[in-house]
């Protein structure tokens, strides 16, 4: 298999940007990256092809507008409009990934789970149309390895939690499964949907092959630091442009954050869950009063009831917590690790350019040799590097916008939707208790 | 909205209305009391106002700090529409002074369920809460609790009528004295006196032990529910405090954006709010407690009641007993059968018989003796009778009053949750200006 070097603009792949569609510019309210085709319970259904035509480059951008092109490359930090102009159009979408089906395997050796893998997609790099795959966690595991290494110079979105502790966490629990899922589905749309991870060779093994024939020499790269050492070794880094500071000093405050943000989740978990046992027992409580009562005893009951029903409510609401906004917090966390080490990768790019060039310079003066070759190899590289680091950088800014903006709005409904719930509980005793108030007055007057 | 047809002005006034406070509520309780009140009530408006500390020297002679309450008197006539209140008769009374008052009625109207006081220690309290009996939330809450109490007592038609409940609310300096003069103290049963009734009474009424029982049944579920309350009231505090951790960590987050910047704030601020809210919300709840609380000390009156009717069934089957003993030995003497072992029917066989004019001469110390047992069962009898007549009549009294203040006091619980879930989570304000102000 041929590994994807980068290759000046052409970055984007073999299209150029403006027709490569951004899997973000898809409606607001639908989770990044893009709309999901997810197979519902309900059945399957079919994803809208509508467009997918495009592939075959329809009016391509002329050369005169690549300037224009690297001028919108160079993002101003955060400006809407380029954000707009840059990521235009949904309907060009042309390659669509679920993860799901979750099942168990046992083998003599090994019990794992494998999921689902399904492509649906017009790209001519694929020889069907549709695809349908099994894969376990080792496979997306191998796939991001891959894509890591053939693509150095791209943010690659992480993975979920590779080990988990055999004695503390089930891995076979629904709930372990279930969130592992939704996180293997996440990372595959966000690879389908980046302009040029998507058209790595490895996806498309990944995706399509039965037997993924994966190399067993492969030596596990546990640390991502090692791949670092391909690239250059050694060279120190003279100053780093300052978009490239900021990105990192950013970094470092969001994850610090994400930590803080994480820790009082889980606080808060813990004492929903003690209030919850406290409550449950409040609401025995009154049943058992109403046992001994006669007049009083729908009333207890009824508070009993209602009580009850915000215990049921509560325990949604925290289910909803460690499942939906816990995990993103964690992938944001993985995520930042990731973007750390392509810049410090970066950085090495850059030493090693600068250094080969005070090598040559320094060479030059003394006997007129032409500039090698190499250097200017290097320099290529670096600004390569620069670039795809900035065109992933906004897009990852982009895709984190919307994924919190989902996350806290997701978390702000689920909080008003509990105490809905309970109001609306609470308002139907109030009624029922008043009526028969009603009642007793009106038999009183009479 | 729930809208019900609300019946006459004057009853109470929580039908249809979801958005009353709590202590509203109980105010329709005392507004009841008052309604269906006695001519003490009708007459004047009784108010514990306020509550003061003051020092001073004890009965052993040392310094002390304790608190004293206000008592308002006015004549019910002189609040006139628009027009301003006359000013009201006052005086202050101590808890202790309260507490005198209680026994004195306890001893009084053995027959009567007396209405509770507030608690003498907090007691039931969640952590925040102080259980110092000088705090002034604590102070607070006593001060409604007296209230509530004197309206009790002015509202029962038996109990309204007392000289010495009067003289409470009109004469500050020479109370202590009346009381004492009453002498009700030598009308205290001993203990040992009701221990025994309630381990050898023989023909024990049905209905009031059934009553005991009950009452005991309350009291335990009502403790575990307070108790259970309290942890609740612990725990919730816990989780909402938690959520202001998140206001701090979104302010910083949003230093260090630009577009999500302004929506991390405002959820910031939401999450102090909410934080912050828990306070009020459990401060409201403190009320409820309280009227579980009356109902819990409720409990113990009533089994005052049964412990004195026990009291009196068992002196009455002494009196029978000892009656039935006396005929015996009279027939004894007259045939002259020995049934009853007696000394002295012993060593008259033993040592000679006696002789007519003993024989006689007892025989009518006999009778003397019959004829008052059967005054004195006579006089048990209907002592019994008019007890359990006058006592059933207030258990009956209380049941339905017990009824009425429990059920109202859920259902101003209830809307005490209703208006704690809307204010909580603002949901429109919240989420529409976290969406406008989250530029994407």
């Amino acid at each position: 298999m041929s590994v994807g070097t980068p290759r000046g603009l052409a970055s984007s792949g073999q299209k150029p940007i403006t027709e490569i569609p951004h899997p973000l510019s898809a409606a607001e309210e639908s989770l990044s990256p893009g709309p999901d085709v997810s197979i519902s319970p309900g059945g399957d259904k079919d994803p809208e092809l509508t467009n997918g035509t495009l592939v075959d480059g329809s009016s391509p951008a002329s050369a005169s507008s690549t300037s224009a092109l690297l001028s919108r490359l160079q993002v101003e930090e955060n400006s809407e409009a380029d954000a707009a102009e840059l990521y235009a159009s949904t309907e060009t979408r042309d390659l669509f990934v679920t993860v799901d089906d979750p099942k168990k395997h046992v083998s003599t050796m090994e019990t794992y789970i494998t999921y689902r893998v399904s492509t649906k997609t017009t790209r001519i790099e694929f020889d069907l149309p549709e695809y349908c795959v099994r894969r376990r966690y080792q496979d997306f595991d191998w796939l991001r390895v891959k894509l890591e290494e053939t693509q150095p110079t791209n943010l690659i979105p992480p993975l979920p939690e590779k080990f988990v502790m055999k004695g503390v966490v089930d891995r076979f629990s629904e709930e372990f499964v279930e969130t592992r899922m939704k996180a293997l589905d996440k990372f595959l749309k966000r690879v389908a949907d980046h302009p040029v991870l998507s058209f790595n060779p490895h996806l498309n093994a990944f995706l399509t092959a039965k037997d993924l024939n994966k190399r067993q020499g492969l030596a596990l790269l546990t640390k991502m630091g090692e791949s670092v050492k391909h690239v250059a070794g050694g060279y120190k880094l003279r100053a780093r442009p300052p978009e490239f500071n900021a990105m990192g000093e950013y970094l470092d405050t969001f994850s610090q954050k994400l930590g803080t943000i994480d820790r009082i989740a889980q606080r808060i978990l813990r004492e929903q869950s003690e209030y919850l046992t406290e409550l449950r027992e409040y609401a025995s409580v009154y049943s058992s009063w109403a046992g001994s009562e006669d007049e009083l005893q729908r009333p207890l009951e009824g508070v009993a009831g209602c009580v009850t029903t915000c215990c049921g409510a509560l325990e949604d609401l925290s289910e909803n917590m460690s499942q939906d906004f816990l995990p993103v917090l964690r992938e944001y966390v993985l995520y930042t690790e990731t973007m750390k080490n392509v810049l410090r990768k970066r950085d090495q790019s850059q030493a090693e350019y600068e250094g080969r060039l005070e090598a040559a310079v320094l060479r030059r003066q003394e006997d007129r040799t032409p500039m090698p070759l190499e250097v200017e190899k290097c320099q290529d590289k670096m600004e390569c590097f620069n670039a795809d680091l900035k065109a992933d950088w906004e897009r990852w800014q982009c895709n984190k916008r919307q994924d919190f903006k989902q996350l806290l709005i997701g978390m702000a409904d689920k909080n008003i939707n509990y105490y809905e719930k309970c109001q609306t509980a609470w308002e139907s005793l109030v009624t029922v208790l008043q009526e028969k108030q009603t009642e007793d007055k009106t038999s009183e007057t009479n | 909205m729930i809208m019900a047809d609300s019946g006459s002005s004057e009853e109470v006034a929580v039908i249809g209305n979801t958005d009353i406070t709590s202590t509203e509520s109980e105010n329709n309780i005392i507004n009841t009391m008052v309604e269906r009140g006695t001519s003490l009530l009708k007459k004047m408006e009784i108010n514990v106002a306020e509550a003061e500390k003051r020092t001073g020297k004890n009965t052993v002679n040392m310094q002390e700090t304790y608190t004293v309450y206000l008592i308002e008197i006015r004549p019910a006539e002189s609040v006139t529409e628009g027009g301003t209140p006359a000013a009201p008769d006052t005086l202050w009374r101590r808890y202790s002074e309260f507490e005198l008052l209680r026994t004195y009625l306890l001893v009084t109207y053995p027959f009567i369920i007396i209405p509770p006081l507030p608690e003498k220690r907090a007691e039931f309290v969640w952590h925040k809460l102080s259980a110092d009996n000088l705090d002034p939330d604590f102070v607070e809450r006593r001060r409604v609790g007296l209230e509530n109490f004197l309206l009790r007592v002015a509202s029962h038609h038996v109990l309204s009528n007392d000289k010495i409940f009067f003289l409470f609310l009109t004469e500050e300096k020479g109370w202590r004295e009346a009381v004492l003069d009453t002498g009700f103290q030598d009308k205290v049963d001993s203990r040992l006196k009701s221990v025994s009734a309630m381990l050898r009474v023989k023909n024990p009424d049905k209905r009031f032990t059934a009553l005991k029982q009950y009452s005991d049944e309350l009291n335990t579920v009502v403790s575990q529910l307070l108790r259970v309350r309290a942890r609740v009231a612990d725990r919730l505090y816990g989780v909402y405090k938690v959520h202001g951790n998140y206001g701090r960590v979104f302010s910083e987050w949003s230093a260090i954006e630009r577009e999500m910047g302004d929506g991390l704030q405002s959820a910031g601020h939401h999450m102090d709010t909410y934080a912050a809210s828990i306070d009020d919300i459990l401060e409201e709840e403190e009320h409820y407690a309280d009227q579980l609380k009356e109902y819990l000390f409720y409990t113990d009156a009533v089994r005052s009641v049964c412990k004195k009717h026990e009291l009196m069934q068992y002196e009455l089957e002494m009196a029978s007993q000892d009656l039935a003993y006396k005929k015996q030995q009279k027939e004894e003497l007259v045939t002259g059968t020995v049934r009853v072992f007696s000394l002295k029917g012993m060593t008259s066989k033993l040592f000679g018989s006696e002789t007519q004019e003993q024989r006689e001469s007892r025989l009518s110390a006999i009778e003397q003796s019959i004829e008052e047992g059967v005054e004195a069962v006579m006089e048990k009898n209907t002592e019994c009778r008019d007890f359990v007549s006058a006592a059933w009549e207030d258990i009956e009294r209380f049941k339905e009053q017990k009824d009425k203040d429990l059920r109202e006091a859920l259902i101003s619980y209830a809307i005490m949750q209703i208006s704690m879930c809307k204010k909580v989570w603002p949901s429109t304000l919240f989420r529409t200006s976290f969406c406008f102000q989250y530029k994407h």
